[in-house]
């Protein structure tokens, strides 16, 4: 499948109450690398099989959550294409220039309905897995804790979900994987799943009253023994466990969710599916919610509903 | 007896008589989750939500980092804080303030 226009997600900036607490957390338990550090105090980090310098920046500040999610373009013709876009959907865009995050070239950046902020970019260096391009092994040594591969999504909750839906379906070409309904009459939209490439999701968003909340950024892992694994790093650590590990329904994936130090959710989860655009957009109600979200007991955790940073 | 009985402290949450032993160094909400014990809603437990919230009516305590999104600067001087962050030094008698708000779309 030829993939064109937006391609990943790039990059999430993560507020955090405590750095050094966060770094603990993000390198040494979840297995993150630390690839940089800036003036102002930021901190750069990749999953170790995830080509380009970093895809996660811890900022220190007041209260946590998340300043902003990115994803990269294939070209800058669809970059300028995009952002015409957005600022004919009515969004405020704003450019900012090279290096105002280190290794990254420039940034679009824009709102949405939900209040989130999100970015598009072209270029990022280069850094590689550490394996090289030619006869690579398979994984590097020395990886720490629960050894996770990649950033790979994020689950927001934000009140007008359906502009949402329009400004990722409409004008960056996302599409819908999956979405649960809701309302009297079936006809509220509640979750939306979108995808830009071939996972399940990409991003996520769940119905909720406030604006611009962030409920996770997850984390990829190969295996279910590997999600197992990560659950013993979070015993061991006495890191705070939400639910899991677990299968969700929808999106099928095998998972944990759990803070870092500063109450933002995280996820690690193995296995989804591909997604082909020729795909039906799966559909969950909401008298089957329970199952959808945690499919082995079937039942909603007050917490998943209520707490988000 | 084992060491860390000896620097225990008594919490009291006061609407409910519920109390609960904590450890020298503990976080309340920790030591209320570690045996089973309810009375204040359990969240992130690392200060970022907010649903722990309690006023401290009796007792000292010192606290970690907690957002600024649910324990301002004046309430923090007034003795508000979150559980999960709140070391006590000495029996405390509390207050719940915090509670599971869902505000997702009413299912």
């Amino acid at each position: 499948m030829p993939m064109t226009g937006v391609l990943r997600p790039g990059h999430i900036q993560l507020r955090v109450l405590d750095m050094d607490a966060s770094l603990t957390h993000y390198v040494d338990r979840i297995g993150l690398l630390e690839t940089d550090r800036d003036d102002q105090g930021r901190v750069y980090l990749k999953g170790w099989d995830e080509p380009d310098w970093f895809s996660v920046v811890l900022r220190e500040a007041d209260e946590p959550g998340m300043d902003f999610m990115a994803f990269k373009v294939d070209s800058t013709e669809t970059l300028n294409k995009l952002e015409q876009g957005l600022r004919d959907f009515g969004c405020k865009v704003e450019r900012l220039p090279a290096g105002e995050l280190k290794h990254c070239g420039e940034r679009v950046q824009f709102d949405s309905p939900t209040g989130h902020l999100f970015e598009l970019y072209v270029d990022k260096d280069y850094k590689g897995n550490g394996l090289g391009d030619i006869n690579p092994h398979p994984w590097p040594e020395g990886l720490k804790g629960m050894k996770v591969q990649r950033f790979d999504h994020c689950l927001l909750y934000g009140d007008d979900l359906d502009g949402f839906v329009e400004l990722f379906t409409k004008v960056l070409g996302f599409q819908e994987a999956e979405k649960v309904m809701g309302g009297p009459d079936g006809q509220l939209k509640i979750g939306t799943f979108l995808t830009c490439g071939m996972k399940a999701h990409d991003v996520a968003l769940i119905r909720h009253e406030e604006k611009n909340k962030l409920h996770h950024a997850s984390f990829l892992l190969r295996t279910w023994e590997e999600v197992l694994h990560a659950a013993d790093i979070m015993g061991r650590y006495k890191i705070p466990i939400d639910i899991g590990p677990t299968r969700h329904g929808i999106t099928r994936g095998r998972t944990i969710y759990f803070f870092d130090p500063s109450g933002n959710r995280n996820e690690t989860f193995c296995d989804s599916y591909d997604w082909y655009p020729d795909f039906n957009t799966i559909v969950w109600t909401e008298d089957e919610l329970g199952g959808a979200i945690f499919y082995h007991d079937q039942q909603l955790n007050e917490r998943f509903l209520t707490v988000v940073t | 007896m084992l060491s860390y009985l000896n620097t225990a402290f008594t919490i009291s949450i006061g609407e409910t008589g519920t109390s609960f032993t904590c450890r020298s160094g503990e976080m309340l909400l920790a030591a209320m989750t570690r045996l089973g014990k309810k009375g204040i809603p359990v969240g992130c437990r690392s200060g970022g939500c907010g649903v722990c919230k309690v006023h401290i009516q009796q007792g000292e305590y010192v606290t970690g980092k907690m957002s600024r999104a649910h324990v301002s600067v004046a309430e923090e001087k007034q003795g508000y804080a979150l559980a999960c962050r709140c070391q006590p030094q000495s029996d405390l008698i509390i207050q719940v303030i915090g509670q599971m708000r869902r505000i997702t779309h009413d299912l």
